[in-house]
């Protein structure tokens, strides 16, 4: 196993510096220009400065290796030293600058994260706590009202857009019942009581639809997966054997049922960095997902170039987790 | 003109006074502003974006900014420069700025007249990708004379000389902040970038990117008792929608920006009771744009959408006129801008001076008058209601605009009208990044035109349309040797144009000016080249208990926020 | 999938499974209903003597009437004809696009699963689709595709493959992954290892033993991307490489009734109502089918 790993980690490097260069190279192909956003009233050869002087002028291998020498070098130094608060770390001379805003990518990434991380992971950790259960629920009760029920809410909530759901509540629960505000004030600190209850208010709209998007996928794999353990021969085994029926699903049957529910909460982890890019747009949570949309809107290659590969590498990475809980799970799969 | 600025100026500033005289600074509390496309950078210079501009007009101040009926009042300068009083040379060669006396920083140090030459030095560096360089052009040099005042030199007589400093376009920045900013070291100074120190009202205290900013009033401001409001909160994000809900519905906001939507959804938000919709004209005009050349892509990529090739429909006038006739402005202003918009007949709608009144029967929709022009041109209707000519070649055409509600229900509505004529459009709309990104890679540009007719906005910053009208110009039309890039999308081309544009670069009278601009309009217009449909308000809203707003759409719109102040 | 079904079951066998199909009540309704939509969507325009894009401006924003049963919007067109002719689209996008994905995403992940040394170079492979952000990738593709594609098949038919393969070029991954672990663990097995010792070639192997073992969770990634490809197909036609602005489909009608949310909430509710429909009767076929294709349940 751990020969295993450390080689799936060698072969991830040239894996993301291929990643890094075919969205590099899609990014250029890709019409868009940062100017697009500028007046009208701003004449072609000035728009043509402009460009020059965010550096477009150089080839793009020029501009390719220059990226990656900046992000594998500079900004981790940076990051290491803000971390560590040992100024010595940081590599001096110039960072990664964004074309929107002429500041460094990594300092609004920083800015960033705390909103995602409250909104988006914390949807994310609900929708797998109230997932699972109620995926084994409804196999162990197939066709009870519980799985009905479950199966209607969870398809429903999966196949209403989030543009849609997103307005429908600021109607319902900020206009007509004035519960929860329409605005995410992200500069609010939260250290008493009464500002920890704002912050709840302001959330609870963003987490909820997020919560029943996640929910809704990881429910489908676990009910299906349970359902096609519960009918096999070791599950009538273990009951003759007179096993409580406790033990039976929540060991037996759960334990084999895991596999795709750990691929899909696997593959669902790193989207938790690139946040939900329409809910955190309309609920203005602005946090990386709406980071990276501005961004593509408006071209800012550095900016989405950067995000995409930090994206890149935590798939690579939590794809190789899936892989090792695969043979911890079931002990029977071995890769070497 | 020049005489009604000055009047203008201190009728504003007497206006002005009984509010300052009564309030204490700070005493309105706090102030809440929502701008749905949220601002990047504080620096116009860098970015000549709508929302960076405004939000940095907040902070930064030029000389002199337009009212809200486009006339000129002095901010740090004492007066407006005009020919009468001096300011400007006899042969408008030069331009004198005074600043006014006891001017200082945010930060306490007095403005003087080095900071107004850098600025100028800042922005005509060759290197610094400067947004706003077009103002600065034809700038020979930027002379300080004393403490408080600067005369620019122009290498060409300067019929308008306002372009350097004044309005929200072009403020003063600070030397000192900025001073190892210049050329190629620009966009390594994201601390003065984002905090610049500025004259105005409000200071920055916390800027995050993209997301909100948090003012605070400015000790240093020169009005003692102003701005009324000790702290402010500019958030950006979202859609239009919302904003206005959280304006005029919840009122968790007090200020909402460009309300971009249709009016019986406004509507139906004023009725939350909490804001009002305070709306504007300016120079936006919708239009159709008409290519004059060829866009069939069996041509070559050399010759597709360029002069080489004229358009085979387009290039008989009849053609054209009948596009215009069909339509009805009254109803897409209806529907699609309601009290924001008016019908257009011309594409310089205002200031009045400028404003034709030759091309008023656009007003009325006229099918008759559309098919017998077609019919004229040698279009007959054929079996399926599409016209058809004598070669066979029917007449359908491609119709393309960006993505977005208000104009695919344009597409929709003048689509039916041109089918009632017997023309057929094929609709298609591109992502607005796309559309206005200038990529000449991409088939999909409003400047490479592989379009028959394309819709959008465009309108002239200020309020002279000397620039603008000389868009249409021969030669710059955009082609393949210019990578696609140049202004004249139509690639429309009369030398009698250009000689009459000539002549408006060198008159310095305003009514004479006036005259020129108006005829070069009518000559683009009733060559019916350029369609107009309608003329574009701003529509902002703001909360009942929200005061001294006066929305103003020749400058910032944020540009008397000093003023504003909690009403009960 | 239903191939490989196919080339397993005999003739009386797959009798079998359709009654056992039939006595699942849920799997009935759902198909009822599937058909019910096809119908509506399909044979309706024929009968419906409003056309989805006439424009009546005197008759714009109506409420529900006999006229217009499902009222007009803001330009006076028939909601009704457009929830039809935009039907048409989103279903062949939804399924097609679907199907594709869904082959794609199987076919992969059996390979990957079962065969090693082909394993790393199709996991990076997904990995590097993962990553790759998805509008640039629609914008290049509309750039470089777009001309070719309605020049040779068409206008409409040229959008329409583009869409559905860009749909399923951009949404296979997470069934790849899925399907990979499975197979991971079922070819350990006894029955596939007793399979292999008897000489089974790989092929039929994977066929007759593993196909049918990783069917449920491929039913529940065609469910859920049949709702992704509708929903994807309005943010495709947003981004100006969709059909034109004069088509239209659920997705978009959404999308724009969402403006007029607080006044006419229907016009945005009646295609989210449809969407849902479609995804949850095609859910219930899907559990149906699973449970009528496997022979342990078929037996009781």
């Amino acid at each position: 196993m751990f020969t295993f790993t450390m080689r799936r980690l060698l072969l991830a490097i040239p894996t993301l510096l291929f990643i890094a260069l075919v969205i590099f190279l899609l990014l250029e192909l890709s019409p868009g220009d940062p100017m697009a956003d500028m007046p009208l009233t701003i004449p072609p050869e000035v728009r043509q400065q402009m460009r020059l002087a965010l550096g477009l002028g150089e080839a793009w291998y020029v501009r390719f290796y220059s990226w990656l020498y900046l992000f594998s070098v500079v900004e981790p130094s940076h990051v290491m030293a803000n971390m560590t608060g040992l100024e010595w770390l940081r590599v001096e001379g110039p960072r990664i600058i964004s074309f929107q805003t002429r500041s460094p990518v990594a300092d609004i990434v920083a800015q960033r994260l705390p909103q995602t991380l409250w909104v988006v992971g914390l949807s994310y950790i609900f929708g797998i706590l109230l997932a699972v259960p109620i995926g084994i629920y409804s196999a162990y009760r197939q066709y009870s009202w519980f799985d009905q029920a479950g199966t209607f809410v969870s398809m429903v909530g999966f196949s209403l857009p989030t543009f849609f759901t997103g307005p429908l509540l600021m109607l319902i629960f900020s206009i007509w019942l004035g519960w929860f505000p329409i605005i995410y004030d992200t500069t609010l600190v939260v250290d008493s009581f009464y500002d920890f209850g704002l912050q709840l208010r302001q959330m609870a709209m963003p987490v909820f639809v997020l919560t029943l998007y996640n929910a809704a996928q990881i429910t489908r794999f676990m009910r299906a997966s349970m359902l096609d353990n519960m009918t096999q021969d070791y599950v009538r085994t273990a009951r003759a054997k007179g096993m409580t029926e406790k033990v039976v699903v929540l060991v037996h049957v759960l334990r084999n049922s895991l596999i795709p529910v750990v691929t899909v909460i696997a593959l669902g982890i790193p989207t938790v960095f690139t946040g939900a890019i329409i809910t955190e747009q309309v609920f203005r949570v602005n946090g990386l997902g709406a980071l990276l949309i501005t961004a593509i809107y408006a071209s800012d290659i550095p900016m989405v170039l950067t995000l995409s590969v930090v994206f890149a590498i935590l798939i690579v990475l939590f794809n190789l987790i899936a892989d090792i809980l695969y043979a911890v799970l079931d002990p029977r799969i071995r890769y070497d | 003109m020049k005489r009604k600025i000055a009047l203008f100026g201190a009728a504003a500033a007497l206006a002005l006074m009984p509010l300052a005289a009564q309030a204490q600074r700070g005493s309105s509390g706090h102030l809440n502003i929502i701008y749905w496309q949220a601002p990047s950078i504080l620096n116009p210079f860098l970015s000549g974006g709508t929302k960076d501009v405004e939000s940095s007009s907040i902070v930064l101040e030029p000389m002199a900014r337009y009212n809200q009926d486009g006339m000129l009042v002095p901010y740090l300068a004492e007066s407006i420069p005009t020919v009468e009083n001096g300011g400007v040379s006899a042969d408008l060669m030069s331009i004198t700025w005074t600043l006014r006396e006891g001017l200082l920083w945010s930060d306490g140090t007095p403005v003087t007249s080095a900071d107004v030459a850098f600025t100028a030095e800042y922005c005509m560096h060759p290197e610094g990708g400067c947004a706003q360089a077009a103002r600065f052009a034809d700038v020979e040099s930027v002379e300080v004379v004393d403490e408080r005042t600067v005369t620019v030199h122009y290498s060409v007589p300067k019929p308008v000389p306002y372009g350097p400093f004044v309005s929200a376009q072009s403020p003063i920045i600070q030397r000192a902040q900025f001073e190892n900013c210049t050329g190629t070291r620009a966009p390594e100074c994201t601390e003065a970038n984002f905090y610049p120190i500025g004259t105005g009202a409000f200071r920055v205290v916390d800027f995050r990117p993209n997301d909100v900013i948090s003012f605070e009033a400015n000790p240093n401001y020169r009005d003692p008792a102003l701005p009324h409001f000790a702290t402010l909160t500019f958030k950006g994000g979202g859609d239009a929608a919302s904003a206005g809900r959280a304006v005029m519905e919840t009122g968790e906001m007090d200020y909402a920006w460009n309300l971009q939507l249709a009016p019986d959804v406004i509507a139906t938000m004023q009725q939350g009771g909490r804001g009002t919709t305070v709306s504007a004209f300016g120079t936006l005009v919708e239009r159709i744009e008409v290519n004059m050349t060829d866009p069939s892509a069996d041509l070559p990529p050399e010759t597709r959408s360029t002069r080489a090739a004229p358009h085979p429909i387009f290039s008989d006038i009849r053609v054209r006129e009948a596009l215009s006739r069909a339509i009805d402005r009254g109803l897409l202003t209806e529907i699609g801008y309601g009290p924001a918009g008016r019908p257009a007949c011309n594409i310089v709608p205002n200031p009045p001076v400028f404003a034709s009144e030759a091309n008023e029967n656009c007003q009325t929709q006229d099918m008759d008058r559309a098919r017998a022009l077609l019919d004229e041109a040698g279009w007959t209707v054929g079996a399926d209601g599409i016209r058809v000519n004598a070669e066979g070649r029917r007449l359908v055409i491609d119709y393309q605009t960006s993505t977005n509600a208000v104009r695919q229900d344009f597409q929709a509505l003048i689509q039916q009208w041109w089918r009632e004529i017997g023309i057929e459009a094929n609709l298609r709309n591109v992502n607005a990044s796309v559309f206005f990104g200038g990529d000449p890679g991409s088939p999909d540009t409003f400047q490479k035109f592989y379009a028959d007719v394309e819709m959008y906005a465009n309108n002239f910053a200020g309020t002279d349309p000397e620039q603008y009208l000389g868009a249409w110009r021969c030669g710059l039309e955009p082609r393949p040797d210019s990578q696609w890039q140049g202004e004249n999308i139509n690639r429309f081309c009369d030398p009698a144009y250009d000689a009459l544009h000539l002549q408006l670069a060198q008159t310095a009278d305003i009514n004479e000016r006036g005259a020129i601009a108006r005829q070069l309009n009518d000559i683009l217009v009733q060559n019916f080249v350029v369609i107009p449909l309608v003329d574009r308000g701003r529509v902002d809203a703001h909360a009942t208990t929200l005061g001294g707003v006066v929305l103003n759409v020749w400058d910032s719109g944020l540009w008397n926020i000093a003023d504003w102040h909690r009403v009960q | 999938m239903t191939d490989a079904v196919v080339f397993r079951a005999p003739r009386n066998q797959w009798w079998d499974v359709w009654d056992q199909f039939k006595t699942h009540r849920g799997a009935l309704i759902g198909m009822l209903v599937f058909f019910g939509i096809i119908l509506f969507c399909f044979v309706g325009p024929w009968l419906w003597p409003y056309s989805a894009t006439h424009i009546d401006i005197r008759a714009r924003n109506q409420g529900f009437s006999w006229t217009h049963p499902m009222g007009t919007d803001q330009l006076g067109r028939d909601m009704f004809a457009r929830m039809m002719k935009g039907g048409q689209v989103s279903l062949a996008v939804g399924v097609v696009g679907m199907l594709l994905s869904i082959f794609l995403g199987a076919l992969i992940g059996v390979v990957a699963g079962y065969f090693r040394r082909v394993d790393g170079i199709l996991m990076r492979m997904t990995d590097l689709f993962l990553a790759l952000p998805l509008l640039p990738l629609l914008l290049v593709m509309s750039m470089l595709f777009r001309q070719p594609l309605s020049n040779a098949f068409g206008v409409e038919m040229g959008m329409f493959l583009m869409i559905v393969t860009a749909i399923a070029i951009t949404s296979w991954m997470r069934t790849a992954r899925v399907v990979r672990g499975d197979v991971l663990a079922l070819k350990e097995r006894e029955y596939v290892l007793a399979a292999r010792s008897i000489g089974t070639p790989p092929g039929r192997l994977i066929l007759r033993h593993i196909l049918p073992n990783v069917l449920s969770p491929v039913m529940v990634s065609a469910t859920l991307t049949i709702a992704t490809a509708i929903i994807t197909e309005s943010a495709l036609s947003f981004l100006g490489m969709g059909f034109p602005p004069d088509f239209p489909t659920w997705g978009r009608l959404v999308a724009d009734g969402v403006d007029y949310l607080q006044d006419y909430p229907s016009r945005s509710m009646m295609p989210g109502v449809f969407i849902s429909m479609v995804v949850l009767s095609v859910n219930y076929i899907g559990d149906g089918l699973r449970d009528a294709l496997d022979p342990r349940i078929r037996g009781r």
